[in-house]
């Protein structure tokens, strides 16, 4: 795979009362972003443990984003 | 658990056009087509509005026809709609904790209006993260709780007044708490108050004797509250009145502690005869006006300054109410205001600026680079204009101090788990949209003790408070949410871990099993123990890792 046909895929953990508010309000407002990220709600970012994020890795995650 | 596991899961998903909000930019027939191959999912369905009567109708007959146990609704954002369709659930006897949302519309067609294909792949994957979620979600039950239909006003003051009379008017058992022998707070050190120009005594006698002729509320002066214990809609509150101590229950606690006048020692020659404060001042213009015929008048007194940087709000008001009464009462009274900067806002207070003005008050403006010198019987200041210090002759120099938090703030504080700003004022819950609420549910907050505040936002602030706490006591039952931590008692440590994150005080420590456990009512669902837990065995119910890592899973499937 060449450079310029990588596609990452980024696997956020967005907090209900923040981050997940923010990316719903990105819709809202109609802001462009890549497709590339898949979006998990937690109730806040503190009940992201690391366990998570590491499974995220370890399932073919290219990037982790804790939004909260 | 394992009973779930036996059972078959049959996922019913419902894939929303929303008009053309999701349809107009995602491949729906694709979405349908792909949910159908995902496990455990036995039914598919594509409605115009999932939210309207026909959709929610749709997801209400689907449940029965095709036996589901589980729904998924892919569409807009649980923020706004989840509840709508747990209720859907709820009628067709599912249990609401067996649902799931995927957001296809704020977070995925909204966003890839332009790319339809890769936005309509990124709605498969959420899709499926939401099916493989749902898979793994077991039934909750959300705990009703009784409630005490009883009030604790803590602060009998003017707004803590309000409150207890606007509760007991509604019919609730009210315990008005006040820590001084009599009612009335700051408002009894008052002299007249303006634009009403009536007594304070005037006010505060009438709103004491709609008190005393309240059944339904209880006064307890001479006394304090000394511990607080339970939680929103079952409180105990000891109320220590003399030397007894008395429990009530209460299903809402107001905090009405007011705040205290500043005593300036050792700012501008303060010495309480000829160097007083306002709250002086209008002490001796109850007994007539002081003989003083030269008043100076200094604002911002320990006030906006490096140790307490905030506006104490209310002092000009006071300032310029005093300077009028001085010159009504004679007007060959010389009266000097040294200010900073006026601050009137309002309709009333800027017309009794101006008739002080009109009456003779004299505003000179200082530099607090260059504070005024007070001496016998003048004060000194540099006169910006005129660029050179002038002397004021003055008998009476009267300082603005500012409201300060009172000295027992931070234990209330403690007690009720509540929070203090850095200037040892209460914090209420959101800055904008609840300003009488703390996030303590149960705990309301009104008056000086929030804020240096004038008596008709104290009373306005003692009714919001009032109506905020009776949307609590006018139920018949509470029920908690069914999102809350378990501790699995097998593998628990007993490391505290939890019990050190936890900001509700909601877990404690067992000794005698030497494990922590979750008071289910008092949790709020954060999740802050699951994540610190080292053995994963703290769970948040509707957020376990086990469902977490399926979503995980899912974001790459092919």
């Amino acid at each position: 795979m060449s450079e310029e046909q990588f596609e990452p895929t980024i696997v956020g953990f967005l907090c209900n009362w923040c981050a997940y508010a923010g990316a719903d309000l990105a819709g809202v407002s109609r802001l462009q972003y890549p497709p590339n990220l898949r979006t998990i709600r937690s109730l806040c970012s503190a009940t992201v443990g690391s366990h998570q994020i590491l499974k995220a890795f370890q399932k073919g995650a290219d990037g982790v984003f804790v939004g909260g | 658990m394992t009973g779930n596991q036996k059972e078959e899961i049959r996922i019913g998903v419902f894939i929303c056009d929303c008009g053309s909000n999701i349809a107009g930019y995602l491949t729906m027939q694709e979405l349908v087509d792909y949910a159908r191959t995902l496990p455990n999912v036995v039914f598919v369905q594509e409605n115009l509005y999932t939210c309207s009567e026909s959709g929610i109708n749709e997801i209400k007959q689907a449940i029965p026809t095709h036996n589901l146990n589980r729904v998924v609704v892919a569409s807009c954002t649980p923020r706004t709609h989840e509840p709508l369709f747990q209720s859907a659930c709820e009628e067709a006897a599912l249990n609401p904790y067996l649902f799931e949302m995927a957001n296809i519309r704020d977070q995925c067609s909204w966003v890839h209006m332009r790319e339809r294909e890769k936005g309509t792949e990124r709605a498969k994957h959420q899709i499926a993260m939401a099916v493989a979620k749902a898979a793994r979600l077991r039934e909750l039950s959300r705990i009703e709780l009784g409630i005490s239909h009883r009030a604790v006003v803590i602060g009998g003051g003017i707004s803590g007044m309000s409150a207890a009379m606007a509760l007991g008017n509604m019919g609730y058992e009210v315990d008005l708490v006040e820590k001084q022998e009599k009612l009335g707070g700051l408002l009894n050190s008052l002299n007249i108050v303006l634009p009403a120009n009536e007594p304070s005594s005037r006010l505060l006698h009438d709103l004491a004797a709609r008190i005393s002729a309240n059944d339904k509320i209880i006064v307890h002066t001479s006394s304090e509250v000394t511990k607080a214990e339970g939680y929103v809609g079952n409180y105990v509150v000891t109320i220590r009145e003399k030397s007894a101590e008395n429990r009530v229950k209460a299903g809402v606690i107001i905090v009405a502690i007011g705040a205290r006048a500043l005593k300036p020692e050792g700012l501008f020659g303060y010495n309480g005869k000829s160097v007083i404060t306002h709250l002086e001042l209008e002490a001796l213009l109850k007994q007539g006006a002081p003989a003083a015929k030269n008043v100076v008048i200094v604002q911002c007194v320990g006030s906006r300054c490096a140790e307490r940087t905030y506006c104490s709000r209310i002092c000009c008001m006071t300032a310029v109410k005093n300077s009028i009464l001085l010159k009504e009462a004679d007007s060959r009274n010389k009266v000097t205001i040294l200010y900073r900067d006026m601050m009137m806002y309002g309709v009333e207070n800027e017309d009794m600026f101006r008739k002080s003005k009109e009456l003779g008050v004299r505003y000179v403006a200082y530099d607090p680079a260059k504070l005024p010198q007070v001496g016998e019987d003048f004060v000194k200041v540099y006169h910006q204009r005129m660029g050179k210090e002038i002397s004021i002759p003055a008998e009476l120099v009267v300082l603005s101090t500012p409201l300060v938090a009172q000295e027992d703030a931070a234990n209330v504080s403690s007690m009720l788990k509540v929070p203090l700003n850095e200037n040892g004022f209460f914090l209420e819950g959101h800055v904008k949209l609840k300003p009488l609420d703390f996030a303590t549910d149960g705990v309301y907050l009104c008056g000086s003790a929030r804020f240096p505040a004038t008596i008709r936002e104290a009373v306005s602030q003692g009714l919001g408070a009032a109506s905020r706490a009776a949307i609590v006591l006018s139920k018949e039952a509470l029920f908690t949410s069914g999102i809350v931590a378990d501790i699995n008692t097998e593998t628990c440590c007993g490391c505290l871990g939890c019990v050190d994150v936890c900001p509700y005080g909601a877990i404690r420590f067992v000794e005698e099993k030497e494990i922590c456990q979750v008071n289910k009512v008092l949790c709020k669902g954060c999740g802050g123990c699951a994540a610190t837990c080292p053995s994963e065995s703290a769970k948040l119910d509707g957020f376990s890792s086990e469902q977490i890592y399926a979503q995980i899973e899912q974001a790459f499937a092919s």
